[in-house]
């Protein structure tokens, strides 16, 4: 294939993420509005942060007037996972993938992106990402202009039906994968399990949702990887 | 608070998200080697999304009902190997339908 059609896979494939981030950040939207942002302002942060987490949990922190380090330190517990993410991806790149191509590839590594991208058969094509990056980073900025602008444009209806879009489409890559290979479903059933305990344990709990994800994924993937490690030097 | 200080409080949670995602992806080039390494990374995906997915799904809708029944439309279509789009907006549908009855 092609560049061209590769990048047009992309933007095809990144079409429920699009959607999924349509009704997200359309609620940061109105929530950052609240916070006393502007439409220009909001829809910056978006562009230049894409990440959900992240991106609630700095308006508190900024209409609040709190300390840059607070809030620095506050993104990289939430996006740490980005980190994990990230690892991943470059084992899926090319060796010879270029350094440019990859800082570009890098402003996209969301939950979402990392999900259709790393499930990829084979080696991955930066091109695959720019197309996924294009729709799905539009809708996001997008939905927040709208959040921004009008917070009634959209019925609760519909904002609440899209809210599942996002999880719809991360069962679909793993529930296959699981099908085919039992390793895959210990991992995911064990990561299940373990969040689940995180989020409602006494005292775990209180764990931030952003930290409880790497803890459930470090722990359930080690398990895994002790338990079933990959055949030696062969290509999944 | 001022517009100035709104652009900088962006600068910095922009610039510590890129770094989280761009140090790995520049500073890891070559193929690891390490079984163990290799193994973990393999399964990270499918342990993250998981742990994403649950419990978050039945909180991301106006009600549990509705997300219960959602994520059950998107595990019958996602176990038929249906595409993402697909399994995404059924599930979105299915929730659409079923809070015009609650």
């Amino acid at each position: 294939m092609n560049k061209l059609s590769i990048y047009k896979k992309g933007t095809k494939d990144g079409l429920p993420i699009c959607f999924g981030y349509l009704a997200v950040s359309f609620a940061f939207g109105i929530q950052a509005s609240s916070a006393g942002l502007s439409a220009l302002q909001a829809v910056i942060m978006s562009l230049t942060n894409v990440t959900s987490a992240g991106q609630f949990a700095s308006l508190s922190i900024i209409a609040a007037g709190a300390s840059l380090l607070e809030l620095a330190i506050t993104q990289l517990i939430l996006n740490l996972r980005y980190l994990l993410m990230s690892c991943a991806l470059s084992q899926k790149l090319s060796y010879k993938t270029s350094t440019l191509s990859r800082l570009l590839v890098a402003h996209g590594v969301t939950d979402e992106i990392f999900g259709v991208s790393v499930s990829v058969k084979g080696e991955l094509s930066p091109f695959y990402n720019y197309g996924l990056m294009t729709v799905s980073i539009f809708g996001w900025c997008f939905g927040t202009l709208l959040g921004v602008i009008s917070g009634d444009l959209l019925p609760f209806s519909v904002t609440s039906a899209l809210g599942i879009a996002i999880y719809g489409m991360f069962i679909a890559i793993v529930v296959p994968d699981s099908k085919k290979d039992k390793h895959i479903l210990f991992a995911a059933l064990l990561a299940i399990a373990l969040s689940c305990i995180l989020k409602y344990a006494p005292v775990l709990s209180g764990i931030s949702s952003g930290f409880q994800i790497i803890i459930a994924t470090i722990i359930a993937a080690t398990c895994a990887a002790i338990f079933f490690p990959l055949e030696d030097e062969k290509d999944e | 608070m001022n517009n100035i200080s709104i652009y900088i409080y962006i600068l910095v949670m922009a610039l510590v998200t890129y770094l989280i995602r761009a140090l790995p992806l520049t500073l890891i080039r070559k193929k690891i080697t390490n079984r163990f390494l290799r193994s973990f990374l393999h399964y990270v995906p499918y342990a993250t999304l998981s742990a994403m997915t649950i419990p978050a799904i039945f909180y991301s809708t106006s009600s549990k009902i509705s997300a219960f029944l959602g994520f059950g439309a998107a595990l019958i279509l996602a176990y038929k190997n249906k595409s993402l789009l697909t399994v995404a907006l059924v599930a979105s549908a299915v929730v659409f339908i079923t809070e015009l009855f609650i």
